[in-house]
Parts: C-alpha cells; structure tokens; sequence
C-alpha cells in the first residue's frame, strides 16, 4: 500500500473511534458540570452525584438492577450451559432445531421480544414485577451463553472426555470432573456477559417492568423524557463505568479461555 | 459406545423455558393480531381481519415507508463507514489488532439509550455545539440541530456501526490473501485489486453486518423517542404506542407481524441478490 494511502485509512480510522468515544466523553465530563442548564462549563462538582445516592428512588432502582441481574445471569447461566452441554451430543439435524430456537432471539427485533412477553405474562395474569423482568432476562440472555460456551466447547476436542470415559468414569463424572473445569472460563465469560446484558437492557425490561420494579435504563429513560438534567448524566457516566468494567473483565475472561485450550 | 442418555437431557430446561418464554409469546402476538380491541383496551375474543385492514391506510403506508428508508439508509451509511475501520483493524498486528477490536466493541456494549442521550447534550439548543457556535461568535441563534430526521439517522448510525465492522473484519480476517496476492501479480492496481478481489471475497460479511443493523434499526423505537421528538415517528414508535398509551393490542401486534415479515422478505431479496451478483462474478 502507498504511504499516502496508508495514511489516509490510518487517519480515518482514529477520526471514527473519536466518532465513537466523543459523545460517551462528553456526557461523562458534563457529569461533574456545575452549570444547571447550560453546555457552558461552569466549574467541577461532584454534586450530582451527591444527589443521586440520597435519592431514594435511584437507589431502588440500582437494587433491582443489581438483584435481576444476579438471579437472572445465574439462572441463564446455568440453563445456557447445561443446554449447550447436551447439544453438543446432538445428532446433525437435532443440534440445527435446536440452534434454530436458540439464536432466533438474538436475531428477532428486541420490540418484538418485549411485547410478546408482555401479552404473555397479560394472558397468564402474571403482574408484572421484578419476577417477569428476571424472566425476560434470562430468555434473552440465555443464548448468548449458549454461543459463548458452546464455541468453548468446539474448541476442546473429544480426547480429554474420552479419556476420563476409558478411565472408567461415568458421564456424570466426567462432567463434573472433566468438562466443567475446562470450560470454566466460558461459563465465568457468559455469566458477565448476561449480567452486562440484563444491567444495561431498556427496550425489553420497557415492556415488562410494572410500576414498582424500575431498573436503571428506565430510570434514565423517565429523567431524558422530562428534560434534561445533570443527574442523568452521572448516573449514566456510573452506568457507562460499570458496563465497561463488566465488558473488559468478560473479555479477559474469554481471553485467557482460549490461551488456555491451545495445547 | 458410552450412553450419553445422561448428558443428552441437559438441554431440556432451556429448551423448555425457551418454549414457554419465546416460542409461545411469538405466536400469542399473531394470534392477538386478529382479535378485536374492547371500549376499555382489553382484548376481545373474535376473529377479524380488521387490524390488518387498517394497516392499509396510507397513513401507516407512510410510516412504513419512512422506517425502512431510516434503515436501509442506516445500512448502507454503516457500510460506507464501518469497512474502512474494519479494513484498518484486519491490517495491524494481531495484539494491536485485539486492542482495536475491544475498542470498538466497548461502545456497542453501552447502552444506546445512553448513547443517543449523549447525543442529545451535544445537539441541544443549549448543547456544546450551539454553546461553542455561539461564544465563537458564529451565530446568535441556536440551531435546531436536535429532533430532525436527520439527526434520526445520526444517532442510528452512531448506534449500530459497531454491528457492522465486526462481521466484516471477520470475513477480512478469514479471506485468502493469496488471491490477492495474486491480482496484484498480474497487474492490478490496488483499488480494481480492492473492487473484484477483496470486496467480493467478504461480501458475506458485509451481508451479515446489513442484517443485523438493518433488523436493529426497523425496530428502533429508542433514537427516534430521543433524537427525533414526536415528529420523525418511526414504526417502532407507532407500536410501542399501541401497547402502552393507546392499549390496543390487537392493531399493535398486527403491525408488529407486518413489521418482520416485511423484514424477513427484505433480508431474504437481499440475500438473494447478493448470492446472485456472486455466482455472476463466478461465471465471469
């Protein structure tokens, strides 16, 4: 490639991260504005923060996040893992059904999937509440764990299994013995990863959220509708923080898990 | 060979909750689509065609209309943007390459809620832009930058490029380059080099970027709500209003139900047109 060339992609390329990074910078610096209104900068404050841990609201609303997000990460990890344990002894056209039921609610609009477990839980006469949020959570959150831990499992070969089997343990044992070690770190990987999901889902929890079980996004989308105000942006710069944190630990969680399988 | 009876039922949880929690709910919605709506939002159970039948009016023809020309504009802008950063990260080396990719997944991982509010503190009559216009002098009004189809179109794209660069960045990463290698050989500059050899070796992942920012954004009712105010309604809007201010259910899932199908039909055209082009380009 021409130098001249080179550069030019080299330079559009760092302009499209600053594309992507300069509005999450912005709102995050505008967090510590003391100005009410204004964009102008009118000195550091760590005030709106202050406000957001005495307000009583907010903090209802980071403990049902919290706790929906545990239930529903363990509940999608250990239904994501056990399933995906079993698939891979699936015969050709089983494992496709089966992949077929599990990757369509990655795909499908998240609207889609939010209304039609609304009309369900409506149908049933289930009040909505954090038990349906848990339950939106996990069905969504599920395949993703399903994907993450299943390319683990692709990757680790039959030997080690076959192994223990001609050892003399049975299947249970080596399940619990064999494969759950080594697969460790995808299971860690997709349980981060279902709790970044359920922390940081609004379109779904929009819909099956009742009155008395709202989340952190639907607590930020209630304060972007009645106008803004600085509060918004620390609890979204808090948000922000902790979806990364969450995303580079999985990652390297996810990296060390295929470090570990080359031997 | 060992029975693997034990194992094999591992799956049956899952499979069960995915039933009752995904595949159930998917058909109450098309079943929902042809009852009537009771005087006080609740659902009435009789057949009618109705719902569909209101679709029709050209009101909601023009909704339609809007939201897929908002997505496939969103689809092609994120090509034209996302290819060239894809292109770029496919180059470097593997640990640069690794830091690269993190980075542009970090803000696909954000909430886009977040992400198009962050928008807003920008875009705003008082935002940093009018802010900045202002004190340098430049214009003594605000401009109205913000609740605008185009600014509808900004955030989608902001919010959905990250879809699109990792799918092509895979199929970068997996082509063969010594095909390439080869065109260049016999002759080729690098941008016929770049036109008949490496774009059409990863159209596949050009076509699985659109697809998932295309069905992202037909649904999208986010960005318009924050981005676009009330007047760039798209129809993700229209039936998250059905559901939860108007409560009439049936007419919402009909034009829910409408809603993919006419998505599934558009990713399916576009699969074939792309395999098409492709066995032409074969033959050629």
């Amino acid at each position: 490639m021409k130098t001249w060339r080179r550069h030019t992609l080299t330079g559009y390329s760092w302009l499209m991260l600053v594309f992507l990074y300069l509005p999450i910078a912005i709102l995050m610096i505008y967090s510590f504005n003391d100005s009410r209104i204004n964009a102008v900068w009118s000195g550091f404050t760590w005030k709106w923060y202050l406000s957001l841990f005495d307000n009583r609201q907010v903090m209802q609303a980071l403990g049902n996040s919290l706790s929906i997000g545990i239930i529903s990460s363990v509940l999608a990890t250990v239904l994501g893992t056990a399933a995906s344990l079993a698939v891979k002894h699936y015969s050709a056209r089983w494992r496709t059904v089966v992949n077929g039921l599990v990757y369509l609610p990655i795909v499908i609009p998240e609207i889609m999937m939010g209304l039609a477990l609304l009309v369900l839980f409506s149908q049933i006469h289930m009040e909505l509440g954090k038990a349906t949020l848990i339950m939106a959570h996990v069905t969504f959150s599920m395949p993703y764990v399903m994907v993450i831990i299943s390319a683990r499992l692709a990757d680790m070969g039959k030997e080690l299994e076959e192994a223990a089997q001609d050892l003399g343990a049975t299947p249970w044992e080596t399940l619990r013995y064999v494969t759950l070690p080594l697969i460790m770190p995808g299971v860690v990987a997709g349980f981060l990863m279902s709790f970044t999901l359920s922390l940081d889902d609004f379109i779904i929890s929009f819909f099956v959220a009742g009155p008395n079980s709202t989340t952190l996004p639907l607590y930020i989308y209630g304060l972007v509708k009645r106008g803004v105000s600085p509060e918004v942006n620390a609890l979204s710069t808090l948000l922000i923080a902790s979806t990364v944190l969450l995303v580079v630990v999985a990652e390297l969680f996810r990296r060390k898990d295929s470090k570990t399988i080359t031997y | 060979m060992l029975n693997k009876k034990p194992v094999k039922i591992l799956a049956l949880p899952a499979l069960v909750w995915l039933f009752a929690l995904f595949v159930v709910p998917m058909l109450l919605i098309a079943v929902l689509s042809f009852l009537k709506r009771g005087t006080y939002g609740q659902v009435v159970y009789e057949f009618t065609m109705n719902n569909y039948i209101r679709i029709l009016d050209p009101l909601y023809g023009q909704i339609f209309w809007d939201t897929l020309v908002v997505a496939v504009l969103t689809t092609v802008l994120s090509i034209l943007f996302g290819y060239p950063l894809a292109y770029y990260i496919s180059r470097l080396d593997r640990s640069v390459q690794q830091i690269w990719l993190l980075l542009v997944m970090i803000p696909f991982w954000i909430n886009f809620l977040v992400r198009s509010y962050a928008w807003v503190i920008i875009l705003r009559s008082q935002g940093v832009v009018n802010t900045i216009l202002e004190s340098l002098g430049l214009i003594t009004e605000p401009l109205p930058l913000l609740y605008n189809s185009g600014s509808v179109l900004l955030g989608m794209v902001y919010t959905l490029v990250p879809f699109m660069v990792l799918p092509i960045y895979v199929s970068l990463e997996q082509m063969d380059r010594r095909k390439l290698e080869a065109a260049y050989d016999l002759g080729a500059t690098p941008w016929k080099a770049f036109w008949h050899v490496t774009l059409p070796m990863t159209k596949s992942g050009v076509v699985t970027g659109s697809i998932l920012v295309f069905v992202s954004s037909i649904g999208m009712f986010v960005v318009p709500d924050v981005m676009g105010g009330a007047k760039s309604a798209l129809i993700g809007n229209v039936i998250q209003n059905q559901f939860l201010s108007a409560r009439d259910w049936p007419f919402g899932s009909a034009l829910s139900i409408v809603l993919m199908l006419l998505s599934m039909l558009l990713i399916l055209l576009y699969f074939r047109a792309t395999k098409a082009s492709e066995t032409k380009e074969g033959a050629a």
